[in-house]
């Protein structure tokens, strides 16, 4: 337990550590900034004022439709107009719908969904940079060493500080998951409608969050194994970087010029999506399975939260462990 | 005497992309408790692999270690918390103070914080303390190290080069530090250089070389073994010295070594001897004093590294026949 808090204190006393959180939070404050600014809250003074908006256009674009008749009625088959002139339709009011002169307002039920995933993806890179910073600066400084003098018991030093992250990521990551669910109800009050969230709702919307905390606690574990493995916070950045390049943009490129089936589930970012928002499909368009009612519909593959879980936890097992194994067998000079 | 440090036949290999190098094979030592030990070597001839290996950090390939009775690598978790140490130029996290590093090893090894203040003000750095490890100097840095390794207030202190960076005044501070810290009872292994300083405050002594021992025992031993009975002979002045060298030569004495205005003249047993060889030929010595050696001289000559004039020798190479010399 000694050891446990001494780690820590370590963490937390990071100057690194604290600009990385602090930045964060910045970019979580402004995120959320622009979300209140652009968003309004739909009343009948905003109806009113969409009517007339949609009105207005209606009408102007039926004056249009007007001169360009009249323009064709002058020299019917020239200047591009048909022979029939009234082939020119005039346009319709239906043409013009009121949703899209309504200011955009934030529907706390359908929107928030893509909110939990921005917060995710930003809390990723966060704990895989804290994560490899974390160990990698222990290691490149010399206090891995120093410290493996007082404790020698090498997995039980690594598995501390794994669990002293992974704790600590946790604790930071559910507040802000508070404080993010907290501000977004602001915001659909005072800039669009809570409107439809029933229990279940938000037991759903919790149930996401919990989700995107375990993607973030993987983050913070890859980049933490990966540090550990090289003995570097660099290392860990760089794998970051190829597996980027290399498996996301070059094997994907490969795989989909080739026309193989599904090369999407090569993309990490594909499965961090199925996982958050519970399944993704993946459509194969090079395949035709005819039906009377609605023709060719494509092979398709459905990615859900279990298979992605699964994924996770392949990843998990292969770089923590790993890292767990050369901590033990690896010389320390 | 027990013996608190007790190693035997310990063997270490590097591998690497270019093949194996064997940085111990078969090392013996053996500490007593209470004593301040110095381990000395050449460049490159295996201490610090040794202490590395005996502190858990390295896996040896053979042979047998021991710190205060407990069987090691097996039993270091439970004798580490009675060993202090700090194993060659040791490298701190920059941006964190000297107090905040020193307290972080504390709380990790349950140790009462109230130590720090101790240690700080042993080493000299009570009123740096709150400064950035970034800002200190190799010295300063150097004494951060002994006060980490003096945290625990340990049975056993082990130092691989202690005085490396620190400054005349640090070295006799940290020369009478180590006295204090064995008359208290802690036993002390000393890794240097410099070996004036070993022979000042050292009880006994390990050499290595190529990695083996070369020497052990007390100061006073390993000078005793090699003492090659060096003798200054001075004669009355106008008496051509390298005729008297060539006189002692053709006599039978085994090293002579003419200099600008005396003779050395090593391996013989009676010095009298020079004088009635000399006195037969009517030459009259005036001076006949033998000459102490010290521990740099057996050093070089144990390890094979004095220097050769003309030659640069490179780091590995050892003239000295291997095999041990040690008891
Ligand atoms: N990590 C390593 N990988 C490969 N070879 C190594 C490694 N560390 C040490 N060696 C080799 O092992 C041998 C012993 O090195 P060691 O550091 O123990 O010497 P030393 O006695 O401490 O020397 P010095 O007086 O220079 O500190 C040397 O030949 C060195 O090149
Ligand atoms: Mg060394």
């Amino acid at each position: 337990m000694s050891l446990a808090t001494a780690e820590l204190r370590r963490l937390t006393k990071r100057r690194f550590v604290r600009w990385l959180v602090a930045g964060t939070m910045a970019v979580m404050v402004a995120i959320a900034a622009g979300f209140f600014l652009s968003n309004e809250k739909v009343g009948p003074r905003q109806i009113a004022e969409a009517k007339v908006a949609a009105e207005r256009e209606y009408q102007d674009t039926v004056r249009q439709a007007e001169q360009e008749r009249r323009n064709c009625e002058l020299a019917p088959g020239t200047n591009g107009y048909p022979a029939d002139c009234t082939q020119l339709t005039p346009p319709q009011p239906q043409d013009f719908p009121l949703d899209w002169y309504l200011p955009s307002s934030f529907v706390f039920k359908s929107d928030f969904g893509a909110v939990i995933t921005t917060f995710a993806a930003i809390f990723v890179l966060l704990g895989f940079v804290v994560g490899a910073s974390y160990v990698g600066a222990e290691w490149s400084s010399g206090s891995m060493m120093n410290l493996l003098l007082w404790r020698p018991r090498r997995l039980q030093v690594l598995a501390t500080k794994l669990g002293v992250l992974l704790g600590a990521m946790t604790a930071l990551s559910a507040v802000v998951a508070v404080l993010w669910t907290l501000t977004f109800v602001v915001i659909a009050r005072l800039r669009g409608t809570t409107d439809g969230m029933t229990a279940g709702g938000w037991r759903s919307t919790a149930l996401t969050e919990v989700r995107a905390i375990v993607l973030i606690l993987l983050g913070a574990a890859i980049g933490f194994g990966l540090a550990s493995l090289g003995r570097h916070t660099a290392v860990a950045l760089g794998v970051a970087a190829g597996v980027v390049v290399v498996l996301q943009f070059g094997l994907y490129l490969v795989l989909s010029n080739a026309d193989v089936p599904y090369s999407e589930i090569w993309l990490l970012p594909v499965w961090a999506f199925a996982w958050m928002s519970k399944e993704v499909k993946l459509e194969n368009y090079n395949s035709c399975n005819y039906s009377g009612v609605n023709g060719c519909v494509p092979d398709s593959l459905t990615l859900t939260w279990p298979m992605a879980g699964a994924l996770w936890a392949v990843i998990f097992i292969v770089i923590v462990g790993a890292a767990m194994w050369t901590m033990r067998n690896r010389d320390v000079a | 005497m027990t013996a608190v440090l007790e190693i035997e036949g310990l063997r270490k290999s590097y591998r690497s992309r270019k093949g194996v190098r064997r940085a111990l094979d078969g090392f013996d030592m053996v500490v007593e408790a209470g004593q301040v030990h110095g381990f000395l070597g050449p460049n490159g001839s295996g201490k610090t692999t040794t202490l590395r290996t005996l502190l858990g950090l390295i896996k040896p390939n053979g042979g047998r270690m021991a710190i205060l009775g407990r069987e090691l690598p097996a039993h270091l978790p439970d004798v580490a918390g009675q060993v202090g140490a700090i194993v060659e130029s040791p490298q701190f996290f920059l941006p964190f103070t000297a107090r905040d590093t020193l307290s972080l090893l504390a709380d990790a090894g349950g140790v009462d914080r109230r130590r720090i203040d101790e240690v700080l003000e042993l080493v000299g750095l009570r009123d740096r303390a709150k400064d950035r490890v970034k800002t200190y100097s190799l010295g300063m840095k150097q004494r951060l190290a002994v006060a980490s390794a003096l945290l625990k207030n340990p049975k056993l202190l082990i130092l691989d080069e202690p005085a490396n960076g620190l400054d005349p005044g640090g070295i006799r501070e940290m020369r009478s530090l180590m006295r204090t810290l064995s008359e208290s009872g802690m036993t002390v292994v000393l890794s240097s250089h410099i070996l004036g300083e070993i022979q000042l405050i050292c009880d006994s002594v390990t050499i290595i070389s190529a990695g083996r021992r070369v020497a052990a025992g007390s100061v006073a031993e390993v000078l005793a073994t090699h003492r090659s009975a060096a003798v200054r002979v001075r004669v009355e002045p106008g008496v051509d010295l390298l005729a008297v060298a060539e006189l002692l030569r053709s006599a039978g004495a085994p090293q002579v070594t003419p200099a600008e205005d005396h003779v050395m003249v090593g391996g013989v047993e009676r010095p009298a001897w020079i004088t009635w060889v000399l006195a037969q030929h009517e030459v009259w010595v005036s001076e006949l004093a033998p000459v102490a050696v010290d521990l740099e001289s057996v050093f070089l000559e144990l390890t094979g590294t004095a220097p050769v004039r003309g030659e640069s020798r490179q780091v590995d190479e050892t003239t000295a026949a291997s095999g041990g010399w040690g008891r």
